[in-house]
């Protein structure tokens, strides 16, 4: 087992340029407490791990499975509310609500989607954008159980200290994606969700000539983007420990695309570096120039995308990074032949 | 109880229809959902307070460097940054989003966040079924119905309307036809946007100015545009009144939820689309029917 790992250590990962710097990522997020010492830093990477699985479910729903989702705040909103009405109410314990919010979004993404398997492209997006601005007005409506405009608050904590919520929500997070990961896996073995989802978002008509039935992958897509932004979602509140409203706005779900899209669509990893590059230097790097961080962010958005329109962890990787023509192994830039079937790779561009 | 819901769904409707119908050209020519289009009117409406208000400009004269500098905006931004991005949906969708930002982000840092007001451009109040309504509400009206009128006509009788909607239809066969349709878009883009900016000018004594001011009625053009089927204006125009009409009623006949009328709006579109997944009058594709 042991002697595997270590196997594929060396010829599976180092000879490749992204997968080193995955592997250096996630070992510096997991030492990163040791690192910082302020409070609020913690807090700002705990909210970046949340919103992380956040991005990636949308890129699993939208990227992967092109159902343009512009509404995904709203199972972001069905888990912040579902796990603080069960704790408030029912004195149910995080580690109750956590799973019980996050299936209940996975039923309101599913149910909410059944209506919508026929709408595609734009009117798909509005649809889905419609949704949480209409849970908004509800929740707007029966003041006594959702607090209004003031939303919910004192929901017990998900851990009594900070490094520990941390190391609960980089773990989640880490399962989390890694689980989306391998289901959006085009090449896996195992399971073969991830190949459809391309499929479908390639072109529908052509999956279901094959003989998929893509109604049923397309509930599936949403049953697994919606359950893991409710997970983020029920994660979000125990951290916060109110939820208002605010997590149902239009700007939530708008979020979401921007990370990703910022990021690079159709990877997992461009998610993550979205949300890990933009969240904190918004709050963080950019955190005393109040009135000009938005504006420095929405300029920084608009060159990135304008010089690396596919996104940034995309671009990057597409730079450091070769396919063999051959046999489709990924090789590091600077060889000039395959290290697996050393076919020349150097006269394709 | 009719009377006032009739008149103010024609004025909501109006500048909806003013708003959605240049949202509605640009799709259906440029396929692009351009997010930045409402915030053209936003920087319209504060070209109007800054003309008028600051500068002592004249109503007209402000009108039309407003407009023309609008319209000169959105050229430089479709050219700028737009074209170069053409075959990425997902980076334009991205970008004209951020765009919104930026302009909000820099009325913000020019005018401040508190809300501004103008004199309206005419005084008085004229009376309609019993109803009192402000002279500037049928001036907004009245413009309103004259530009989109224009736009019809322009769609329909000149050469460029011809352009614009055989670069719609198809774009290669137009460009097999001798049509530039680079030169095509830009100018729809223009055109689209002009229609935003009357509706800020129009609306600037209207609207409370505040650098925010575009996200909510972006959300309504949208819901609009998508319900009456993209690339149709004729179902932008209807789209706007029943949205309007929506809208007006909730406010009316359930004053206590008047803050639900956004949410009985959208749901109407979610209905709709649901029953008719083109909108009202999308074209739906044979191949695309599923």
């Amino acid at each position: 087992m042991l002697k595997r790992l270590l196997r594929d250590l060396r010829w599976g990962v180092l000879p490749v340029p992204g997968r080193v710097m995955a592997l250096v990522f996630v070992a510096f997020i997991f030492i990163f407490p040791l690192i910082v010492d302020s409070p609020y830093n913690l807090l700002v990477f705990i909210l970046v791990n949340i919103f992380v699985i956040f991005a990636v479910s949308w890129d699993v729903l939208s990227g992967y499975t092109g159902q343009t989702n512009f509404g995904h705040a709203l199972t972001f909103g069905v888990g912040a509310y579902g796990a603080a009405l069960l704790n408030r109410d029912l004195g149910w314990p995080p580690a109750a609500t956590i799973p019980v919010a996050s299936l209940a979004a996975a039923l309101i993404g599913v149910g909410t989607c059944l209506p919508a398997l026929r709408l595609r492209g734009p009117y798909l997006a509005l649809y889905t954008l419609s949704l949480p601005l209409m849970l908004l007005g509800i929740v707007r409506t029966f003041r006594e159980i959702t607090g209004g405009d003031y939303g919910i608050s004192g929901i017990s904590r998900l851990a009594d200290t900070r490094i520990a919520q941390y190391y609960i929500v980089l773990i989640v997070m880490v399962v989390a994606v890694l689980i989306m990961w391998k289901l959006t896996d085009a090449g896996s073995k195992l399971v073969r969700t991830g190949l459809i989802f391309h499929a479908i978002r390639e072109d529908e008509i052509a999956a279901r000539a094959t003989g998929i039935n893509t109604i049923r992958y397309k509930i599936l897509a949403f049953a697994i983007g919606s359950f893991f932004a409710g997970l983020s979602g029920a994660l979000y509140v125990h951290i916060m420990r109110i939820v208002t409203p605010d997590v149902l706005a239009l700007t939530l779900s708008f979020q979401a695309i921007i990370w990703v899209i910022f990021g690079g669509a159709v990877s997992i990893y461009g998610a993550v570096v979205g949300v890990y590059t933009l969240y904190p230097l918004l709050h963080i790097v950019l955190r005393d120039l109040s009135h000009y961080r938005m504006l420095i962010l929405a300029v920084l958005v608009i060159v990135v995308l304008l010089f690396m329109p596919e996104g940034v962890a995309v671009w990057v990787r597409s730079k450091i990074e070769r396919q063999c023509p051959r046999c489709k192994t990924t090789n590091a830039a600077h060889r000039r032949e395959c290290r697996s079937c050393s076919a020349a790779l150097r006269h394709v561009a | 109880m009719i009377a006032p819901i009739v008149v103010f769904t024609l004025v909501n409707g109006a500048v909806y229809a003013l708003l959605a119908s240049g949202m509605t050209l640009i799709f259906g020519a440029a396929r692009l959902v351009n997010l930045v289009h409402t915030a053209f009117a936003m920087l319209a409406a504060y070209g109007m307070f800054f003309l008028v208000r600051e500068s002592g400009l004249g109503i007209a004269e402000s009108g039309l460097i407003t407009l023309i500098a609008i319209v000169l905006l959105s050229l430089l931004v479709y050219q700028g940054l737009l074209n170069r991005v053409r075959q990425h949906p997902q980076a334009i969708l991205l970008i004209t989003l951020a765009l919104g930002m930026v302009f909000q982000e820099v009325m913000l840092l020019r005018f401040t966040g508190t809300p501004k007001h103008m004199l309206p451009f005419v005084e008085g109040f004229t009376t309609i079924l019993g109803v009192n309504v402000r002279n500037q509400y049928l001036l907004v009206v009245g413009g309103a119905v004259a530009v989109i009128i224009m736009i019809m006509l322009i769609l329909r009788k000149t050469k460029l309307g011809i352009t614009i909607r055989a670069v719609a239809d198809d774009p290669e066969t137009a460009n097999l036809m001798g049509i530039s349709v680079p030169r095509t878009l830009l100018i729809t883009m223009g055109l689209g946007t002009a229609l935003a900016a009357v509706a800020g000018i129009l609306m600037s004594p209207v609207w409370t100015l505040t650098p925010f001011m575009w996200l909510s009625p972006l959300t309504m053009i949208l819901v609009i545009v998508v319900l009456g089927g993209l690339g149709s204006i004729k179902g932008s125009l209807a789209g706007a009144f029943i949205i309007a009409l929506v809208e007006n009623l909730v406010v009316f006949l359930l004053p206590r939820y008047a803050f639900l009328n956004t949410t009985f709006a959208l749901a109407i579109m979610a209905i709709v689309l649901v029953v008719r997944p083109g909108g009202l009058f999308g074209i739906m594709f044979e191949e695309e029917k599923l």
